[in-house]
C-alpha cells in the first residue's frame, strides 16, 4: 500500500474539488458529534448537579421522622403526630456507638423584620450538633451554642438568602431582627449552601436555638417535641448499622410491641438521592442515544456522497488501475477519503459541541461536563463511522473492472 | 533484434452475452520483438481492442497462452497483473487520461507511486520523464492548461516513466490534429530509437506509415502482418508541414 501521508494528500484533493459538496456532506458528522458531545455534557452536568447536593447533604446522613396518627381510619402521614422528644435525640446520640451527632429540628416559617425591611422565611429551632452533621459554618459571626440552647437565649443566626434581603451590604452581626413580634439578635451568618436536592434555596433560612423555637416561637401542646432528628454515622460504612441501632433504640423508648406500627420513621436520605442519580444518568445516555442516531444518519449521508463520488470518477478509478493501482490501493484511498470526511466533520463538530455546552452553561445556568471520555469516544466514532459506511463505496470502487472503468463516458 | 516481448500462442476470447457467443479473437499468434514498433489495424469490432486488453493484462484470453517477457501472466492474481501493468507495460491513451486538477509531473509520479518507489526518487525520474518528451517546463501545469499535443506528451511521459517492457498506445493521435498527430508519432520515433517497443493502434494509415510493422486485425483474426517498406520519418514530415 502506497504511503500514508501520500494517500491523505490524495484524498484531501478529491474533497477540495467539491468543496460544498463535502461540507454538506461532513454536516451530518458535525451534527451528530455536536450533538452527542454537548447532550453527554448536559448530562453529565445534571448527574454533577445531583452528587453535589448529595455531598451537600452528606452521604452519611439519616432523618427520624415522627411517625403518622391514625384518626378515625385516616392515616395522617408523617409528621401529623409530635413522638420524637429532643431527650430521644439526646439518648440516640449517647446510646448508638454509630452515630456520631444527633441534631433535633423544630421547623416552622415566619416573618422576619430588620427596621423597614422584612422577608418570610424557614425557621429552624437546632442545637449546635446540627452544624457538625450538615458541615454547615458561619461566614461571620458565629453558630448557635450549647449556652444558646440550655438559656433558650434570642440570639439568632441566618441564612445568606435572609441576610442580602434584610441587610444588603450591612453586616447583619449584632443587629436586632423580629420574629412573630420578639426580637432576636443576630449573632452570625451562614455560609452559602445553594439548593436542596428539591430545589428549594437553602440559605433561605433563619436559625435560633432549639429551645427557644420550641418556648417561644412555635409553641406545641407537646413540650419537647420535635419536628425530626437529623442524624450523622460515623462514616458512610456505618450508615446501615447506625439506622438498626436508632431504630432498636426507639423502638424501646417508644414502646413498640410486637406487630404495632412504630410511631417513627429512620430514612436514609442518600437513597432517595441515589434514586435520582440513577435517573439522571439514565437521561444522559438516552440523550447521548439519540444524538448517536443523528451520528448514524450522518453516516449513511457519508455513504451516499461516496458512492456518489465513485461513480463519477468511475474513469480516474479506470486510469489508475492500468497505471498499477492495487484493489487495495483504490479501496484504500476511498476509504481514507470518508474517513477523513467523518474525522474532519468530527473534529468540527467537537468544537461545536463544546462551544454549545458552554453556551447552554452560561445562559440556562446549567452546569455541564465535558468529559474526555466522551470527546475520545466521539472520535472513535466519527472514524468508525467512516470506515464503516465509507467501505461499501470504496470496495464497490476497488472491485471495478479497468477496462470497464477506462471506457466509462 | 531477437528477444521476443510479446507472444501469443492461439489466444481467443469469447464474451457470452446471454445467449449470444461473440468470439471476440480467434486464436491469434502473434509475436513482438524487441525494440519493435508496431500498428494494429483495423476496422471497430475487429478485436484489435481486446487484442490490446490483453496484451496490456487488463483482460485474460479465454484460450491459449500469452507470454509478456518469457512469463506467462494470464494465471496471475489481480493484484500481481496490476504489478505487472505498473513495472511492464506502459499505456497511451486516445484520451490522454490525465487525472484532472493534477499537474504534469504529479501525473508522471503516479506509476511511481503505485511501483512504490521511494519519494525521493519519485519527482526525479517523473522531470525525467518530462524532459524525454519535450515538456520539462510544463511540470507544474495542470492538464487544463495544456493543450492536446501537450497532455498526450505528459501521458507519454507517465507510460515510459517505469521503463517498461512495451508502450501500449491505443489511438494515441485520435483525438489531435494532423500536426500535432506528427509532433507525438515523432516522439514515439525517437523512443523507438532509445530502444522502446510500441504496440500501437490506429485505423490511420498515414500514421502507421511512422511504424516499423503493421498488423491488421479483421473478425477476431490478423488477416496481414507485413513490415513497413520504408519507415516513414516523423520529424521531416513535420518539417514538410
Amino acid at each position: 500500500m502506497i504511503e500514508f501521508l501520500l494517500s491523505l494528500k490524495i484524498a484531501l484533493r478529491a474533497l477540495r474539488i467539491n468543496k460544498m459538496r463535502s461540507f454538506l456532506t461532513m454536516l451530518g458528522i458535525i451534527i451528530g458529534i455536536a450533538a452527542v458531545i454537548a447532550m453527554v455534557a448536559i448530562g453529565s452536568g445534571a448527574s454533577k448537579i445531583i452528587s453535589d447536593q448529595i455531598a451537600s447533604v452528606g452521604s452519611n446522613i439519616l432523618l427520624v421522622l415522627p411517625g403518622s396518627r391514625t384518626s378515625g381510619g385516616l392515616r395522617m402521614g408523617h409528621g401529623s403526630t409530635p413522638t420524637l422528644t429532643h431527650d430521644d435525640a439526646k439518648a440516640i446520640a449517647a446510646e448508638c456507638p454509630s452515630v456520631s451527632f444527633a441534631a433535633p429540628v423544630v421547623r416552622g416559617a415566619a416573618q422576619v423584620v430588620y427596621g423597614n425591611m422584612n422577608w418570610s422565611t424557614s425557621i429552624m429551632g437546632v442545637t449546635p450538633d446540627y452544624f457538625s452533621v450538615r458541615d454547615w459554618r458561619a461566614v461571620t459571626g458565629r453558630i448557635i451554642g450549647h449556652s444558646d440552647v440550655e438559656g433558650a437565649t434570642k440570639n439568632c443566626l441566618i441564612g445568606r438568602t435572609v441576610a442580602e434581603n434584610l441587610f444588603g451590604a450591612e453586616d447583619p452581626v449584632g443587629k436586632i431582627v423580629r420574629v412573630k413580634k420578639l426580637p432576636f439578635m443576630v449573632v452570625g451568618v451562614m455560609d452559602g449552601k445553594g439548593r436542596s436536592p428539591q430545589g428549594g434555596d437553602q440559605d433561605d433560612i433563619l436559625f435560633v436555638p432549639l429551645t427557644t423555637a420550641q418556648r417561644k416561637l412555635f409553641g406545641s401542646q407537646f413540650p419537647g417535641s420535635v419536628g425530626s432528628i437529623m442524624i450523622q454515622a460515623r462514616s458512610e460504612e456505618e450508615l446501615s448499622r447506625a439506622q438498626n441501632q436508632v431504630d432498636a433504640l426507639l423502638y424501646q423508648r417508644h414502646r413498640i410491641g410486637p406487630g404495632r406500627e412504630t410511631d417513627y420513621t429512620v430514612r436514609n436520605l442518600t437513597e432517595l438521592l441515589d434514586v435520582a442519580e440513577q435517573s439522571s444518568k439514565a437521561m444522559s445516555l438516552l440523550l447521548g442515544a439519540v444524538a448517536s442516531i443523528s451520528l448514524i444518519v450522518g453516516g449513511i449521508g457519508i455513504m451516499n456522497i461516496m458512492l456518489v463520488s465513485v461513480t463519477e470518477r468511475t474513469r480516474e478509478i479506470g486510469i489508475r488501475m492500468a497505471i498499477g493501482a492495487k484493489k487495495q490501493d483504490i479501496l484504500l484511498q476511498f476509504l481514507t477519503e470518508a474517513v477523513l470526511l467523518t474525522f474532519i466533520g468530527g473534529i468540527i463538530g467537537m468544537v461545536v459541541g463544546i462551544g454549545g455546552a458552554k453556551l447552554v452553561s452560561v445562559f440556562f445556568d446549567w452546569p455541564t461536563l465535558i468529559s474526555f471520555q466522551a470527546i475520545i469516544m466521539a472520535f472513535g466514532f466519527s472514524g468508525a463511522i467512516g470506515v464503516f459506511f465509507g467501505f461499501y463505496p470504496a470496495r464497490k470502487a476497488a472491485l471495478l473492472n479497468p477496462i470497464d472503468a477506462l471506457r466509462y463516458e | 533484434m531477437g528477444e521476443i516481448v510479446v507472444r501469443t500462442e492461439e489466444i481467443s476470447k469469447v464474451y457470452s452475452m446471454g445467449e449470444q457467443r461473440v468470439d471476440a479473437l480467434k486464436r491469434v499468434s502473434l509475436s513482438v520483438e524487441k525494440g519493435d514498433f508496431v500498428a494494429i489495424m483495423g476496422a471497430s469490432g475487429s478485436g484489435k481492442s481486446t487484442f490490446m486488453n490483453i496484451i496490456g493484462c487488463l483482460d485474460v484470453p479465454t484460450s491459449g497462452t500469452y507470454l509478456l517477457e518469457g512469463e506467462n501472466v494470464q494465471g496471475f492474481s489481480g493484484s500481481a497483473q496490476a504489478e505487472v501493468r505498473n513495472k511492464k507495460i506502459g499505456f497511451v491513451f486516445q484520451g490522454f487520461n490525465l487525472l484532472a486538477r493534477t499537474s504534469a509531473v504529479e501525473n508522471v509520479e503516479l506509476p511511481l507511486i503505485y511501483g512504490r518507489f521511494p519519494a525521493s526518487l519519485r519527482r526525479e525520474k517523473a522531470l525525467s520523464a518530462l524532459a524525454l518528451v519535450g515538456l520539462a517546463d510544463r511540470a507544474g501545469h495542470t492538464s487544463k492548461q495544456l493543450s492536446g499535443g501537450q497532455q498526450q506528451r505528459v501521458a507519454i511521459a507517465r507510460a515510459l516513466v517505469n521503463e517498461p517492457a512495451i508502450i501500449l498506445a491505443d489511438e494515441p493521435t485520435g483525438n489531435l490534429d494532423s500536426i500535432t498527430s506528427v509532433e507525438i508519432m515523432a516522439i514515439f520515433q525517437k523512443l523507438n530509437r532509445q530502444g522502446s517497443t510500441i504496440i500501437m493502434v490506429t485505423h490511420e494509415p498515414e500514421i502507421a506509415a511512422f511504424t516499423k510493422r503493421n498488423v491488421v486485425f479483421r473478425d477476431g483474426r490478423v488477416i496481414s502482418d507485413t513490415p513497413v517498406a520504408r519507415q516513414a520519418d516523423a520529424e521531416q514530415a513535420r518539417g514538410r508541414m
